[in-house]
């Protein structure tokens, strides 16, 4: 239908020229508009790689076994990982024994045995008002609670001399646990959530308690999941620098914590540390320390895929 | 028979125990989800504690309009408003490089992308948001500084805000590209495809109807990724310096609330001083700060998703 044969002269009919144009033009701002949302979405992950691609230039330079296996030194040649790495491994293996009894059983409480009334939505309101809180919140909150053992008003809790953990171990878990409990909740309630009613129905049909029904079906089924999420959290609280500085982590450590109340660093204080100092040797001694840091998340991250993919594909039927 | 007038069977008793042992699970499950409620309040209790006692010695009138915040010297200053000037700076700076990208990243992955590029570029994104903080802080400081003091800008000092910014900012795009995403994708395909019936483009889809009907949700993950570019501590603390400073160029050090909390803890501070219970008052400030942009946040969403549900 072209525009001469069109009786009433509207020239805007499909097949007129100005509707040509005009689809040509909507095309090319469609086709820009497809471009920049690309390179927008590009724009971080050509940022991550750059970060990447920095911190492997300078990553590498003291990467030997003594970074390993010495302790921090004025001399950057022989300063080391062993005091942060060991400080870490403590304060997360603390940090998961707490945190995954403590989240399960809030997620089950949450999902499995809460009504749902008032007090359970403020629970959850609670929760997801908790996940967003800054972590150096958390940090005065250990530095009172668990480091001396107060809220600042009334007596501290103190055992002989020692009021509290003191700039502990224990503290810095303790507070990591609480800094990472919305994450491990949130993530095992979806677990749990994602186990079919079908499941439950069959156990109680049997004759099964609810605690039965809970712990031999619901939890197994979730329990790929709930490992997910909780990876997922450790590996955020590994990478925590400002709460555990604020409960008094130390940043010169030249010993291993040997037990839950020693004092210790922590692998992101140290690498703050090195960060800190003028010399650029010190700053290459961060990026090493920043490569063994990644590394570790990376691994982290990586089982968590792997859980998921692996044993995820059993519960998802 | 009714069930009430049987003999008192073992097999009853022995649920009956079940129970009594049920209910002791079923409490001692409800302990571990007050822990989190217990968190709160210790939080709250803290703060409030020592911040009032703080402001038993200093007004709160001195402490929100004073202009120099000196607390750690001889001639002391306790006006905050330096610290929330370079908070607000490092925040809205972040966010105008946040919400574009997030938002273009968003509506790429949900209007644009296929399924697999999707399933490669969405982690990849969420990836930005695993990196610790003081990586971050030690790309700001050693590779976005140098770059802008020997391009850009010469005369800038070793800590500049920009830095900051852009870390920052990079940092919280898969806060906003994420949430933006789950809403534009909660938008009901009907209203897409009415508008591709009546003859619109991609574009015109995306931008008219599309965005529009996701707005809520999208200006959710707008307030929450500024929050949580208040609340970021590390990169801030390394890249922007620790000068408090009343300026909103960005070019000039700044220091923000939590790299002041950072600073004292750091230092030798005494426990018990006004000095030490700085912290504590800015820490409240920080903490009503982020609370009211995530109770609004958390308001939106929850409205946004009653719509389609």
């Amino acid at each position: 239908m072209s525009s001469e044969n069109n009786p009433s002269g509207v020239r805007s009919g499909l097949g007129s020229p100005d509707y040509r144009t005009n689809l040509a033009f909507r095309h090319l701002k469609g086709r820009m508009f497809y471009l920049l949302c690309l390179f927008g979405s590009l724009v971080g992950i050509l940022l991550l790689v750059t970060l990447i691609n920095d911190i492997r230039q300078d990553g590498f330079s003291y990467m030997s076994k003594h970074f390993f296996t010495n302790f921090p030194s004025r001399k950057p040649e022989i300063a080391g990982f062993h005091g942060a790495i060991m400080g870490t491994l403590w304060v997360m293996g603390i940090v998961a024994i707490t945190s995954f009894p403590i989240g399960v059983g809030a997620a089950l409480y949450l999902e499995e045995y809460a009504k749902r009334n008032k007090l359970t939505s403020l629970i959850q309101t609670n929760i997801s008002n908790l996940a967003g809180v800054p972590s150096i919140v958390f940090g005065i909150l250990g530095l009172q609670l668990f480091v001396r053992g107060t809220i600042g008003y009334g007596p501290a809790i103190c055992i002989g001399e020692q009021c509290g953990f003191g700039r502990s171990v224990m503290s810095g878990a303790l507070t990591l646990t609480l800094l990472i409990l919305p994450i491990v909740i949130v993530a095992a309630q979806e677990a749990i959530k994602s186990v079919p009613p079908s499941i439950r129905e069959a156990s109680y049909g049997v004759g099964a308690t609810k605690w039965q029904t809970v712990s031999s079906h619901v939890l197994p089924q979730a329990m790929p999941g709930i490992m997910t999420g909780m990876i997922l959290a450790l590996s955020r609280a590994i990478g925590e620098t400002a709460p555990i500085i604020m409960i008094g982590a130390l940043t010169f450590v030249a010993f291993r914590p040997e037990s839950p109340l020693d004092p210790f660093t922590a692998m992101p204080i140290q690498v703050l540390n090195w960060i800190s100092r003028p010399q650029a040797a010190f700053h290459d001694l961060a990026a090493t320390g920043i490569v063994v840091l990644l590394v570790t998340l990376l691994t982290m991250n990586t089982i968590a895929v792997l859980i998921r993919v692996k044993l995820g594909g059993s519960s998802s039927r | 028979m009714s069930y009430e007038s049987r003999p008192v069977s073992a097999r009853y008793s022995q649920n009956l125990r079940n129970n009594l042992g049920g209910r002791l699970i079923g409490i001692l499950l409800f302990l571990c989800a007050s822990v989190t409620v217990v968190t709160t309040i210790g939080i709250v209790a803290i703060l409030c504690i020592e911040g009032f006692s703080f402001f038993a010695e200093v007004s709160p009138i001195e402490f929100f309009t004073g202009t120099k915040w000196t607390p750690l010297f001889t001639s002391k200053g306790f006006g905050v408003l330096p610290l929330i000037s370079g908070t607000l700076l490092i925040g809205l700076g972040a966010a105008c490089v946040a919400l574009p990208l997030g938002t273009l990243t968003a509506i790429y992955l949900s209007e644009y992308a296929t399924p697999k590029i999707r399933s490669v570029l969405k982690p990849m994104v969420e990836v930005l948001s695993g990196i610790p903080t003081v990586v971050y802080g030690y790309f700001a400081l050693t590779f976005i500084s140098p770059f802008i003091k020997e391009y850009l800008y010469p005369e800038a000092g070793p800590y500049m805000a920009i830095s900051a910014i852009i870390v920052v900012g990079i940092m919280i795009v898969p806060i906003v590209a994420s949430i933006s995403d789950d809403a534009l994708r909660a938008v009901p395909r009907e209203l897409r495809e009415a508008a591709y019936g009546v003859g619109s483009s991609r574009l015109e889809v995306t931008t008219r109807v599309a965005f529009p009907a996701a707005l809520s949700g999208i200006i959710a993950s707008y307030i929450l990724a500024i929050s949580r570019a208040i609340g970021e501590t590390m990169a801030v603390t390394v890249a922007a310096g620790a000068r408090p400073n009343l300026t909103a160029n960005p070019l000039e050090a700044v220091q923000t609330m939590t790299a002041y909390i950072v600073s004292v803890s750091l230092g030798d501070t005494p426990h018990g001083t006004i000095e030490f219970k700085t912290i504590f008052a800015v820490g409240l400030t920080l903490f009503f700060m982020t609370l009211v942009m995530n109770v609004i946040s958390g308001r939106i969403t929850k409205r946004f998703r009653e719509v389609y549900d």
